[in-house]
C-alpha cells in the first residue's frame, strides 16, 4: 500500500447522495481477476450523461472526490475502491460513508473524510472554483485537516490505527501475522470450550 | 454482578483474540464462505506473498454469481463451456485456487451448488454464535440463525484467509421490534421492505441489528433468512435473530453441523445466546405488524417503498431537497410519474430467485398462486431460479417445477441470476421487472433495467395479471378472476 500523508489538488464536485457501489462500478466490470484497470468502468452509467463531472476536462485527474451522504452503500465489492484508485482518487470527502466501503477504501490507501454537510457545500463551491476555474483543496492526514487557499479549515476524525497504517503504507496482513501466537492461543482455547465448532467432515 | 449484554455483545466478546487500547479488536472468524467474484485477487495476494490459508477446514468455496442458469453439463456429463470468457475465467480461477489452498469447493454442477447464502445454512455450515464472513454484502443473511455474519471486501477476504481474523471496531446495537401478527398475504419480504422504508438505506449504518418481537419469533427460519438478508439494505452490516428451538431443529442433521453429543453440547451453548434482561440497545425502532402491507418499491433505492395499494410519491413531498432531486431522477429512470397508481404499472419480466427469496418456502408461496393459472400476455419473460441444487430437487419432488412450467415460467439451474448483471440473465433496458431480489439500484439487473422489489407471492401475482398487483386480491379469489 502506498503511503498517504498529504493530498493537494482539484476535486470532483460530485455531491450525489446514496451513491451505491453499483453506480461506482457496475457488476459486469467485476469479472476481472485483477485489481487494476477498473477506472475505465468507474461511474460508467453517469458518464454517459453529457456534461458529467468525471469527463469534464476541468476535473479529469483530480485526486479528490466530494460526495453526498451514505457514499458507497450496497454491495461489498472492493472493485469500487479499486476503480476510484485507478481513476487517481486518493481522498473521498462526504458527510457519511457505508461501513464496508470505508473499510475497503482504507485497505487500498484511499482516505475517507467525514465532514458536515455545511463543510461539504463549501468545498463543493471551492472545487467548482470561486472565480469559475477549479480551486485546489489540501488534505493533511497528520493534522487531520482539510484546508483551502481561502482560509477554510475543517478538521476530521479518523481511527488512530487506520491513520497509522495510511501514514506508513503498512500491510495489515503482515501486522496480524506477527500475532500468530495469540491467534493460536485463541484456537486452542476454543478447541477446548467449543470442540464442535469445526465443521463435520463431508465425505 | 455480570453486566447484562445484548446477543451481539455476547458473540463479540466470545471472539476477541486481542483488545487494543483504542478499542480495536482482533476478532476470530469461525466461518468463511468464498465465491468466484471477490476471491481471485485475494488468493493471488496470498500466492505473491507466499502465504497459506490458515484454516481451510473453516472455509467453504462455491461459485454462484457468474454461472449461467442454463444446464452446465451435456448428456454425457461434459461441461458446457460458459460463453463469456471473463466469467469462465473467474470460475476457472476458483477451481484452481480452492484445491491449491486446500479449501473444499462445491463444484458448479454438484447437487449442493447454489447461492453462497443459501448453501451455508442448508449445509449446516452456518451455526448460531459463530462469526461468519464472505466477500458479499448479503452475508448478513446468516444472522437468521444467530451467527454474527457480515460482508467484507477482497482485502479482508485475503486477511481472513491468511489469519482467520479481522481487525474490527465494535458496532453500535439497534433493536428492530415488530410485535403483532402479520396479515394474510404479508410476508417476511414485506417486513424487510417496511424496515428499509422506515429507517432508510443509511439508517442502520454503524449498527448491528437484532430482530425482536413476536413477528420474528413466529417467523420460519427461511423467513428470518429473508429479513436478515436485507439488513444491509437498511445500512446494517449484520442483523441477528436469537437462536431458538426452530433454529436447533433446522440445523440438526445437516451435513456439516455437529452430530450426536457434539450437537447436544452445541445446543446447550446456543441456549445462552440471547439478549439479557436489562441489556441496553443504542437505538430501538418499533414497527407495528398491523401497519405492514404487501410492499413494492417505486424507485432506485430499497428505501423507496410504498404499499402496492398506494401511488408513486411526488418528489416535492420529501422534506429533504437532495431527496427531492434523487426521487425525480429515480422516477425519470423508472419511467413513472408522481401520483400514478402502483397497481396500474405494467410488468414485462418476472424474476423469482436470489439469496433473498429462492428457498423452498418462497417457491411454494409463488407456486400456490400460480397453480392452474398462466402468466399474462404482456409478460415477455418469467423465470424461477432455485437457490440451490437441493432446493431445486426438493421443489421437483413436490411438483412445483410443473406448476411453474405450466404457468409459463422457465425453471432454471441455481445461481445469483438476474439479481445482478453478471451472468446472461438480465432485464433489457427500459423494461420492467417484478423481482424477488434485494436491490433496485439503477442498472442492477442489467443496463437500463427497471426493478420493482416484491415478495415471491407478489411476483407470482404480477405474473398472473401482467401488472403490479396486491396479492390479497388473488388470495381472496381462487378462481383467478381479478377485478
Amino acid at each position: 500500500m502506498d503511503k498517504l500523508t498529504t493530498v493537494d489538488g482539484r476535486a470532483y464536485p460530485f455531491g450525489m447522495k446514496n451513491v451505491d457501489t453499483d453506480i461506482v462500478i457496475p457488476a459486469h466490470w467485476l469479472k476481472t481477476i485483477s485489481r487494476s484497470g477498473l477506472g475505465k468502468g468507474a461511474f460508467e452509467v453517469l458518464r454517459k450523461e453529457p456534461g458529467n463531472v468525471f469527463d469534464d476536462p476541468a476535473y479529469v485527474g483530480s485526486p479528490i472526490l466530494i460526495a453526498g451522504d451514505n457514499f458507497g452503500c450496497g454491495s461489498s465489492r472492493e472493485h469500487a475502491a479499486w476503480a476510484l484508485g485507478d481513476l487517481g482518487i486518493k481522498v473521498v470527502i462526504a458527510p457519511s460513508f457505508s461501513d464496508i466501503f470505508s473499510g475497503n477504501a482504507f485497505k487500498n490507501g484511499i482516505l475517507t473524510v467525514v465532514l458536515p454537510q455545511a463543510a461539504i457545500d463549501r468545498l463543493m463551491d471551492v472545487a467548482k472554483g470561486v472565480n469559475g476555474t477549479p480551486d485546489p483543496i489540501h488534505i493533511d492526514l497528520e493534522s487531520q485537516t482539510v484546508t483551502t487557499q481561502f482560509q477554510d479549515r475543517f478538521t476530521f476524525e479518523i481511527d488512530p490505527f487506520r491513520k497509522h497504517c495510511l501514514l506508513g503504507g503498512l500491510d495489515e496482513i503482515g501486522l496480524t501475522l506477527d500475532q500468530s501466537d495469540l491467534i493460536g492461543g485463541y484456537e486452542a482455547k476454543q478447541a477446548q470450550d467449543r470442540p464442535w465448532i469445526v465443521p463435520a467432515a463431508v465425505a | 454482578m455480570v453486566k447484562a449484554r445484548t446477543l451481539y455483545e455476547k458473540i463479540w466478546d466470545a471472539h476477541v483474540v486481542e483488545r487494543r487500547p483504542d478499542g480495536t479488536c482482533l476478532i476470530y472468524i469461525d466461518r468463511h464462505l468464498v465465491h468466484e467474484v471477490t476471491s481471485p485477487q485475494a488468493f493471488e495476494g496470498l500466492r505473491l506473498a507466499g502465504r497459506k490459508v490458515r484454516r481451510p477446514d473453516l472455509t467453504l468455496a462455491v461459485p454462484d454469481h457468474n454461472l449461467p442458469t442454463t444446464p452446465r453439463r451435456d448428456a454425457d456429463g461434459k461441461r458446457i463451456p460458459i460463453a463469456d470468457p471473463e466469467s469462465a475465467q473467474q470460475l476457472a480461477a476458483l477451481e484452481r485456487n480452492a484445491p491449491e489452498f486446500g479449501v473444499r469447493l462445491i463444484g458448479d454442477a454438484d447437487a449442493e451448488q447454489g447461492i453462497v447464502h443459501v448453501i451455508g445454512p442448508e449445509q449446516g455450515f452456518t451455526l448460531p454464535g459463530t462469526t461468519l464472513v464472505c466477500g458479499d454484502s448479503h452475508t448478513s443473511s446468516h444472522g437468521a440463525l444467530g451467527a454474527l455474519a457480515f460482508g467484507i471486501g477482497t482485502s479482508e477476504v485475503e486477511h481472513v484467509l491468511a489469519t482467520q481474523t479481522l481487525l474490527l471496531k465494535q458496532s453500535k446495537t439497534m433493536a428492530v421490534v415488530v410485535d403483532g401478527v402479520l396479515a394474510p398475504g404479508v410476508t417476511a419480504k414485506d417486513v424487510a421492505l417496511a424496515i428499509c422504508g422506515t429507517i432508510g438505506t443509511a439508517g442502520g449504518t454503524g449498527y448491528v441489528m437484532e430482530y425482536r418481537g413476536s413477528v420474528f419469533r413466529d417467523m420460519s427460519i427461511e423467513g428470518r433468512l429473508t429479513v436478515a438478508n436485507m439488513s444491509i439494505e437498511a445500512g446494517a452490516r449484520s442483523g441477528l435473530f436469537a437462536p431458538d428451538e426452530k433454529t436447533f431443529a433446522y440445523i440438526e442433521g445437516r451435513p456439516m453441523a455437529p452430530k450426536g453429543a457434539d450437537f447436544e453440547a452445541a445446543v446447550a451453548y446456543w441456549r445462552t445466546l440471547h439478549t439479557d434482561e436489562g441489556a441496553v440497545f443504542d437505538k430501538t425502532v418499533v414497527i407495528d405488524a398491523a401497519d405492514i402491507v404487501p410492499n413494492v418499491t417505486w424507485g432506485t433505492s430499497p428505501e423507496d417503498v410504498v404499499a402496492v395499494t398506494g401511488v408513486v410519491p411526488d418528489p416535492s413531498s420529501f422534506a429533504d431537497p437532495s431527496k427531492q432531486a434523487a426521487a425525480q431522477k429515480s422516477l425519470d429512470y423508472m419511467g413513472l410519474t408522481a401520483g400514478q397508481r402502483l397497481a396500474d404499472v405494467a410488468i414485462e419480466h418476472i424474476f423469482i430467485g436470489s439469496c433473498t427469496n429462492s428457498r423452498i418456502e418462497d417457491l411454494r408461496a409463488a407456486a400456490s398462486l400460480l397453480k392452474g393459472r398462466h402468466i399474462a400476455a404482456g409478460i415477455k419473460h418469467a423465470m424461477v431460479v432455485p437457490g440451490s441444487g437441493l432446493v431445486k430437487r426438493q421443489a421437483e419432488e413436490e411438483g412445483l417445477d410443473r406448476v411453474f412450467l405450466d404457468a409459463g415460467f422457465e425453471w432454471r439451474e441455481p445461481g445469483c441470476s438476474a439479481c445482478l448483471g453478471m451472468n446472461p440473465d438480465k432485464v433489457p433496458a427500459g423494461e420492467r421487472c417484478a423481482s424477488t431480489s434485494n436491490r433496485n439500484f439503477m442498472g442492477r439487473q442489467g443496463p437500463g433495467s427497471r426493478t420493482h422489489l416484491v415478495s415471491p407471492a407478489m411476483a407470482a401475482a404480477a405474473a398472473i395479471t401482467g401488472r403490479l398487483t396486491d396479492v390479497r386480491e388473488l388470495l381472496n379469489n381462487k378462481e383467478g378472476v381479478v377485478a
